[in-house]
């Protein structure tokens, strides 16, 4: 009589997995997951920098000229850029619009199309990014270079918020700016679809013209103020905080810059949603 | 002994007793108990990573300790408010290890900046103390230095300017952070000169933070050693030199700054 296996002792090893099986799928969700806690910390401090800085809007002194300095670098110092980019965006849009609505013979909605693209989705979406480009990088880095060489701290010797500071103006100037560049593109780029619709292709400005005021509606561009606002809320944000809290050296400035582009530019677009959701709800697109 | 502390006295201006700090599993400072002289220039040496610039920032109220106590002039500055705190910190300056001067601004506007922040005087005033610190720390012989930016000014040029700042609103209590790092030798004797200078000129007292033996041999009144987060050695030069705690004795020899029963450099 053969003796029956002994049974496993508490501390046998567990037995081996088949290959190609290397962790248990819950293993593997935990894995998954396991970035979550510091996603949703990473937020918090961003919303918790974005409420303090609000909060400093309040408090004296008011130190406009760092308001006013802050408005000229977002706003001002974009208006090439911004003028350029929309220009192309309303021509390049104008003549992708001009061959899909030839195939039905109705070239004249071009300035409808074109209107309401750029008011709803592509001047803010595209203002936002190009700023991001020029001026949240730059905030970046200055806020970061600033920070490794002791100027952050340097201020809070002088009882300086560097908060209130640096990072309020920045805030409520890119709040401003965005809507007002937001603007200007949505006017240049409507003159980039003139030389190409009517100058180009020869379409009668009157039908283009009247179809474009009786499709494009104000809302359409409060919307997309509202948008540009969201936006140069979440530039800031995003931007003075890669800045302020970065450690090390010329490496982590860089770093820090790259970081505040990235996770801006995929806010925007992540956000766009969100508020067309939300905006569609209170702004319901009448049509034609 | 809390009572005697919160006197003012007369030859100790800063009095720090058992000031802990940790920063998650690390503790930095582990009970640090020291006097720091009125009108003297009080050098705290010590080697990298043992706590120094953690110390400084809670002299004048920037980090909070977890346990302790710091009497400036009498008055215990943990857990002040906002506004008390920021009285306290009226009375020093500092002066950082690269001079930290804002970019953005020129001399002038660096200088004038506590003044700006803090008071509202007029621009005729603000600017004549700006001169007069220019003047007396000799910056006023450069030509065009007033609207020079940081990025044009040397190193010394710029610990100067970075002094001048720190002195505009006539501190009582100057802080530097490790004066001489990154300079050659003979900007070193020139920052040294101008650190001995000032507290004889202004009447301030001086908290050095340093790791150059040298230069703390030249200037100090007091030395301070801090290790492992605890101050193992602290009196007046001569006392230190004449009864060195071992691990003073090593790192100063290791810096060949000074050999004990020698003489020195």
């Amino acid at each position: 009589m053969t003796a029956s296996p002994a049974p496993p002792s508490p501390q046998t090893a567990p037995p081996e997995l088949a290959p190609g099986r290397r962790f248990h799928p819950f293993a593997l969700a935990v894995r998954a997951f396991a970035p979550l806690p510091g996603a949703v910390a990473l937020f918090g401090e961003h919303v918790i920098l974005l409420l303090r800085a609000t909060l400093w809007l309040f408090r004296r002194p008011f130190r406009l000229r760092l308001f006013f300095d802050q408005m000229e670098f977002v706003g001002v110092g974009s208006l090439p850029i911004i003028m350029l980019v929309g220009f192309f965006t309303g021509a390049v849009t104008a003549l992708q619009a001009i061959l899909a609505l030839s195939l039905f013979e109705q070239q004249r909605y071009v300035g409808f199309g074109v209107g309401i693209s750029l008011a709803r989705e592509l001047a803010p979406v595209f203002t936002a990014l190009m700023i991001t480009a020029r001026a949240g990088s730059g905030m970046a880095t200055e806020l970061a270079s600033m920070k490794i060489t002791e100027q952050v701290d340097a201020l809070t010797t002088f009882a300086v918020n560097p908060v209130h500071y640096l990072v309020t103006p920045r805030l409520v100037a890119s709040a401003v700016m965005l809507p007002v560049m937001c603007m200007v593109f949505n006017v240049v780029g409507l003159v980039g679809c003139y030389v190409v619709s009517v100058i180009s292709y020869e379409i009668d400005f009157g039908q283009v013209l009247a179809l474009f005021r009786h499709g494009v509606d104000p809302i359409d561009y409060i919307e997309g103020i509202l948008k540009a606002f969201c936006f140069g809320v979440t530039m800031a944000t995003c931007a003075c905080y890669q800045g302020l809290n970065v450690r090390g050296g010329a490496r982590e400035v860089g770093l820090a810059t790259t970081r505040a582009v990235v996770s801006t530019s995929v806010t925007v677009l992540v956000l766009d949603y969100f508020l067309i959701e939300i905006m569609n709800v209170f702004f319901p697109y009448g049509g034609l | 002994m809390a009572d005697e502390l919160s006197k003012r006295d007369q030859r100790w201006q800063i009095r720090i007793r058992d000031l802990h700090k940790s920063f998650a599993a690390q503790q930095v400072l582990r009970g640090i108990d020291l006097d720091i002289e009125r009108g003297k220039i009080n050098i705290i040496i010590g080697g990298s990573g043992q706590g120094k610039s953690v110390f400084m920032k809670h002299l004048m109220g920037l980090l909070s300790p977890d346990r302790g106590h710091i009497f400036v002039d009498g008055q215990d500055i943990i857990g002040l408010g906002d506004v008390a705190i920021a009285k306290v910190q009226r009375k020093f300056g500092m002066v950082f290890q690269y001079a930290a001067l804002f970019d953005s601004l020129n001399v002038v506007e660096n200088i004038a900046f506590p003044l700006l922040e803090r008071y509202r005087l007029p621009k005729k005033e603000v600017l004549e103390r700006v001169r007069d610190l220019l003047e007396r720390l000799d910056l006023a012989r450069v030509p065009g230095i007033e609207q020079k930016y940081p990025a044009e000014l040397s190193g010394g040029m710029r610990k100067r300017v970075g002094l001048a700042r720190a002195l505009v609103d006539r501190p009582e209590i100057l802080l530097y952070d490790e004066p001489t790092t990154g300079l050659d030798p003979i900007a070193t004797r020139n920052v040294d000169e101008m650190i001995r200078r000032t507290a004889d000129d202004f009447g301030v007292t001086s908290v050095v933070i340093s790791h150059d033996m040298a230069s703390t041999f030249r200037i100090a009144d007091r030395i301070a050693m801090l290790y492992e987060g605890v101050i193992i050695a602290s009196g007046e030069r001569r006392e230190v030199m004449a009864a060195p705690h071992p691990v003073l004795k090593e790192f100063v020899e290791t810096s060949g700054a000074v050999h004990f029963g020698g003489r020195a450099s």
